[in-house]
């Protein structure tokens, strides 16, 4: 099934070759034609279930996909959140709301890939957001701003965190914040705004900013004051995707590098006959390598409904300094070509830096495996 | 409307190829295998003459190893009905056994046409799809690049040295198929998860000998390493003496 999948991703990635990455990373536009494609083939609802019209792979399966993607040297960041922001609607959502959305997510009519967390004044801090949705009468009046809201300017649905009772007002920090589902489509000029952030990288981020947006209290998910734990919830899926995508960068820089230190000759000889240039190449294949079976472990505890914060945690840092770390050494194994956009290392390298920090940073993985798993004091 | 295709898995043709410690196959170790592109477009056609029959079926057809079912299962996710494996585990140098094989195999089907790719890019014989067509007494149309159906017969056009050549043939045939008959589609993830409940029947068969031995295999020899012959305008008739003289190129 791998095997298949992989090859399939393979092809439809090779009708968007390098260049067209290339060239959109130039013009920071959103890779449209390629989502239409995965959308259109269906790999962006492997994780809806086949009764809302998707596939209902297991995580394990669908990590395949996205590490695939960015394997072939395009960017899965540009359309993973489609995969899997849909799982909050589904483990948490009213049936009605399941039945709403899901079937035209799953065949590609409304895209739900805005996640709105991230504040400028709190951080990774997320318990302190600031964004407020007061309930009056059936509507719930949003203020407040998001940033970093990747993706907002293609996407119908917004997935919003914000609190619903003032933190004053609840016994733990945890509690009081809840789940929206707003469709942006009606709100934008209605209370919604949304100004594009430019970036080192082709991301299409945005901030966000909430003016008297008034919500149905029907987008309500589950229950109001229990966001939080629902937000925790669908974590582990994606630090799973998102190792795998890691994992594809990471290959992908250890290709290429091997390739052209095989074929770049100077002094005489090819580049990776000297060791300086050798052992770094493989350095990044073995740590690349090994935050893969990380990556698989945490799948296969999460498929199999087991407890796995620690691993999936694991594997995202891991897959992530590997991947940095293979684009680091690419650079160096290219040398100055390695700066050239030709080469397109120089490009992958500004995307991969991302996993370093979004979604989650690196060090707030590290606070969790001292505390929860060590039981050290909590550091934040 | 009944269509077969015949499909082989090949090497890549980005794969590096490594010749076997026997001097006569590929050593398969590393090697990635694919559909091969040519059979690539016969399926796709033979899926587009079914949904525009509206009812129908396409049955695929592999000669090899066990590991040519990874191939089946590739046409079958990009929507091909059911897949026959006839099993060889030695292949025939000789294109004839093969075609003798796929013949006896398809003569019983009742196809209304019977698709190839125009050649397999691992050996280049050109052969089989001609063959069958002779075995089973059927009209043959090679490397064609469009095709009409019209009930019992058929517009195909192939592209001919500075031209495009159109011929009609009467159904039941058999066809093969050049680049540009067509943009295979992807296979979608529905596809994929599809493929894996589909009939995929493993017939073992034993090729003949055949006509033919393959003696050695042998790889290109390395090209030499290029040279400079000197820089700006000053090197032109360096270059044009040492491409006239040495390279004979003009
Ligand atoms: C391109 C891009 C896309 C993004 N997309 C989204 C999105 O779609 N939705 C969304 O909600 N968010 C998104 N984010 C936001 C992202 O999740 C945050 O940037 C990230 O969580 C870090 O928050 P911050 O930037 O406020 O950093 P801060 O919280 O200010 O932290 C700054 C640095 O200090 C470190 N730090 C902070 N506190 C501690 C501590 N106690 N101990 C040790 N180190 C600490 C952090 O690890 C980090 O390195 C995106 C960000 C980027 C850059």
């Amino acid at each position: 099934m791998h095997a298949q999948l992989r090859g399939a991703v393979r092809e439809l990635c090779a009708g968007f070759p390098d260049a067209y990455w290339r060239d959109l990373d130039s013009r920071r536009e959103y890779p449209d034609a390629f989502v239409k494609a995965l959308t259109k083939a269906g790999y962006l609802a492997a994780l809806i279930p086949e009764e809302y019209g998707g596939s209902g792979l297991t995580v394990a399966d669908a990590s395949v996909i996205l590490e695939e993607i960015n394997r072939q040297g395009g960017n899965a960041a540009a359309c993973h959140a489609q995969m899997y922001i849909m799982g909050t609607l589904l483990r948490h959502g009213s049936a009605d709301q399941k039945r709403a959305y899901l079937p035209k997510i799953a065949a590609g009519e409304l895209r739900l890939q805005a996640f709105g967390v991230s504040e400028p004044t709190t951080g990774s801090d997320t318990t302190q957001l600031q964004t407020t949705a007061i309930r009056t009468g059936d509507r719930y009046v949003v203020n407040g701003q998001k940033i970093w809201m990747s993706r907002a300017e293609h996407s119908d649905l917004m997935l919003l965190i914000a609190r619903t009772t003032p933190a004053d007002q609840v016994k733990k920090r945890t509690e009081g914040l809840s789940v929206l589902l707003v469709d942006m489509r009606q709100a934008i000029g209605h209370g919604l705004t949304i100004r594009p952030i430019r970036t080192m990288m082709n991301h299409s981020t945005t901030e966000v900013f909430f003016n008297d947006l008034e919500v149905p209290v029907a987008n309500l998910i589950g229950e109001e004051g229990k966001g939080f734990r629902y937000l925790i919830d669908g974590l582990n899926a994606e630090r799973i995707l998102i190792a795998a995508e890691c994992v594809g960068d990471g290959r992908w820089f250890v290709e290429r590098a091997t390739k052209y230190a095989n074929e770049r000759v100077v002094f005489g000889r090819p580049i990776g006959q000297n060791q300086g240039i050798q052992f770094p190449i493989a350095r990044a294949h073995v740590a690349v390598e090994a935050a893969d079976l990380m990556r698989w472990r945490a799948a296969a505890l999460f498929d199999a409904g087991k407890p796995c914060g620690a691993e999936a945690n694991m594997a995202k840092l891991l897959a992530a300094d590997a991947s940095w770390e293979a684009a680091n050494m690419a650079v160096q194994t290219y040398g100055g070509f390695g700066f050239a956009e030709e080469y397109d290392i120089e490009r992958k390298f500004r995307e991969t830096k991302l996993y370093q920090v979004a979604p989650l940073s690196t060090n707030l993985i590290l606070a969790y495996i001292g505390e929860h798993v060590l039981g050290l004091p909590r550091s934040y | 409307m009944k269509i077969a295709v015949c499909v082989k898995r090949v090497p890549d043709t980005e794969t590096r190829i490594k010749i076997g410690v026997d001097g006569k196959s590929i050593d398969e170790a590393g090697v990635k295998f694919i559909l091969n592109p040519y059979d690539e477009f016969a399926v796709e056609e033979a899926l587009r003459l079914k949904e525009k029959a509206g009812n129908g079926e396409v049955v695929v057809y592999a000669l090899g190893s066990d590991a040519s079912q990874e191939t089946i299962r590739t046409t079958l996710a990009m929507g091909a009905d059911r897949g026959v494996l006839l099993k060889t585990d030695t292949p025939s140098a000789d294109p004839l056994p093969a075609a003798r094989a796929l013949a006896a195999e398809l003569k019983s089907g009742a196809y209304d046409l019977i698709l190839f790719g125009k050649f397999a890019i691992d050996d280049y014989h050109q052969a089989v799809g001609p063959m069958v067509a002779e075995l089973l007494d059927l009209p043959c149309v090679t490397a064609i690049g469009h095709l009409e159906v019209n009930g019992g017969s058929a517009v195909a056009e192939r592209e001919v040295e500075g031209g495009i050549e159109v011929v009609e043939l009467s159904l039941p045939a058999v066809l093969s198929a050049d680049k540009g008959l067509n943009e295979p589609r992807y296979p979608a993830l529905k596809g994929i998860m599809a493929a894996k409940k589909k009939p995929l029947e493993v017939k073992a068969v034993t090729l003949d000998a055949g006509g033919v031995t393959l003696l050695e295999l042998a790889l290109p020899p390395a090209r030499k390493e290029g040279r400079i012959v000197g820089e700006g305008p000053d090197a032109v008739t360096a270059l044009i003496q040492a491409l006239r003289s040495e390279a004979k190129a003009i």
